[in-house]
């Protein structure tokens, strides 16, 4: 799967695409590949803040948890309410409809510290 | 990980699995396959079809000698003089003071010969307690450490006895659940067993490790038209889990005893003296004050090993395995309550990251196969 070139990277494995002031965060393909078979996601309320490099939710796979870390801070304006009934879909389209928050970024320069696709890509190929 | 990857053990077959693209991790010092498909896929050919599973990191202690029996029955919970030659069955090695060393399979190979799967990381110490146990009763008997002598191999699943038999003159039909028979796999003698880890028929094969790949890829092979898949230790546990099979370090440990972890069946209080027989024999008398029960989850979470359990708005027990199950399509788990709470009905939370979610303990196993 390829990463796309408008969005941003963690090495913790989540991305942001921001749009203006609003963003969208999900996880890659390659931590769905390394979790396996996704069947829970836990997300936090609408309306309630986020901060950059903190957990706000997590993601179970049938064997194990892992935490989800903001690669923004700001306040979560929505969350997608397909992963709680279908969470296999973060293993089908986590770059697409398997997004899990959109946020109202409350520092907008934060995005410029992440990675871009191209150095992600190396940075999970060196992992 | 714990350790680092050159550290670790391997099975015989690792080179196979790593050409299958199975995803391999560390477990209890060995480098073993988690997944090869994924978790839920190879559960449910396990469940509808049969599954194939690389198991050579358990070990194998063999029991020989005129003391063989006697041995055996000092160091284990089951009696081993009920077992005719051919049958096998399921029991505990415990400490004096009742808790676990280990849970094992017994094989009564001859009158004088027993044939023992310990789990893998408690090997070792598991020959070391028999091996002591002989000294100090002074029986005449040999217990070999037998590990590297065997691989072992599970294949389970409504299709395991058609998938094995194609590489069999043995008539695995005739072999009746937990005994076994010596015969040949692929021309090399294998011993063939109708146990397993899973809650389903099937079958664990015991084989010299130098013919193990060209079995593992003939059962493959074998099974293809019924859907076989390769199965890594993710699909093991959900299986396991779902059949209410203990899992070392989990269910059982050094601190549980037999009566707590539900599993008074393997103890046989008439069959004479064995190591952990008092302490046991106290804690009947005495009452046991927490017991292993199932619970499903109400709420939205899965309640996971180690994760707290509340009752009335307290702290009351932990969670030993705990995780979706894919037969049911429920979040199921096993923990220790308060033995008078530790029956079905009653209505628990399961602390999950600091939030109580609501869960209600139900009887087990989750899942029973059907008899046919």
């Amino acid at each position: 799967m390829s990463y796309p070139e408008t969005y941003k990277y963690t090495k913790e494995h989540e991305w942001v695409h921001a749009e203006g002031a609003q963003a969208t965060v999900g996880i890659t393909d390659h931590a769905q590949h390394e979790l396996g078979d996704i069947v829970f996601v836990d997300l936090p309320k609408v309306g309630s803040q986020v901060t950059k490099g903190q957990t706000f939710g997590s993601v179970e796979s049938v064997k194990a948890v892992s935490d989800i870390y903001s690669p923004v801070s700001g306040e979560v304006t929505a969350i997608n309410e397909l992963l709680a009934k279908n969470p296999e879909k973060l293993n089908e389209d986590p770059h697409g409809d398997a997004w899990l928050i959109k946020v109202k970024l409350g520092n907008p320069g934060e995005i410029n510290e992440l990675l871009s696709a191209p150095d992600y890509q190396t940075y999970v190929g060196a992992e | 990980m714990s350790s680092a990857v050159s550290e670790l053990r391997r099975t015989p077959l690792c080179d196979t699995h790593s050409q299958l693209k199975a995803k391999l991790i560390e477990f209890g010092g060995w480098y073993m396959p988690v997944q090869y498909s994924g978790i839920l896929q190879e559960h449910t050919a396990v469940r509808t079809a049969a599954g194939l599973f690389d198991v050579s990191h358990m070990g194998e202690i063999e029991v020989r000698g005129p003391d063989a029996e006697k041995l055996v029955n000092y160091v284990s919970t089951n009696n081993a003089s009920k077992l005719k030659i051919g049958q096998a069955h399921y029991s505990g090695l415990l400490y004096e003071h009742g808790g676990f060393v280990d849970d094992i399979l017994v094989h009564k190979v001859s009158d004088t010969h027993f044939f023992i799967c310990v789990n893998a990381s408690n090997q070792w110490k598991d020959h070391e307690h028999m091996e002591l146990a002989k000294l100090k009763g002074n029986y005449q008997a040999e217990v070999e450490f037998a590990s590297e002598r065997y691989a072992q191999l599970a294949i389970q699943g409504p299709r395991a006895l058609a998938t094995l038999q194609k590489l069999t003159s043995t008539d695995l039909s005739a072999i009746r659940y937990y005994w076994f028979v010596d015969g040949q796999v692929l021309n090399q003698p294998a011993r063939i067993a109708r146990t397993g880890y899973t809650g389903e028929d099937g079958f664990e094969i015991y084989v010299a490790p130098e013919v193990s790949n060209e079995i593992w890829n003939a059962v493959l092979e074998a099974g293809k038209e019924f859907g076989i898949l390769p199965c890594g230790l993710g699909a093991r546990n959900t299986l396991r889990l779902e059949a209410k099979m203990a899992l070392y370090d989990h269910e059982i440990t050094a601190s549980i005893n037999p009566l707590e972890a539900d599993l008074a069946w393997i103890v046989k209080m008439d069959k004479g003296n064995f190591i952990g027989r008092q302490a046991l024999e106290k804690t009947a008398a005495d009452g046991i004050t927490r017991k292993l029960v199932g619970f499903e989850m109400k709420g939205r979470g899965i309640g996971r090993d180690g994760y707290e359990v509340w009752l009335d708005g307290s702290p009351a027990g932990w969670v030993t395995s705990g995780g979706p199950s894919p037969t049911l399509n429920k979040n199921i788990g096993l923990c220790y309550l308060p033995t008078e709470k530790a029956v079905p009905g009653v209505e628990i939370q399961i602390m999950i990251r600091n939030s109580p979610v609501d869960a209600v303990t139900v009887a087990t196993p989750f899942y029973k196969r059907a008899k046919g």
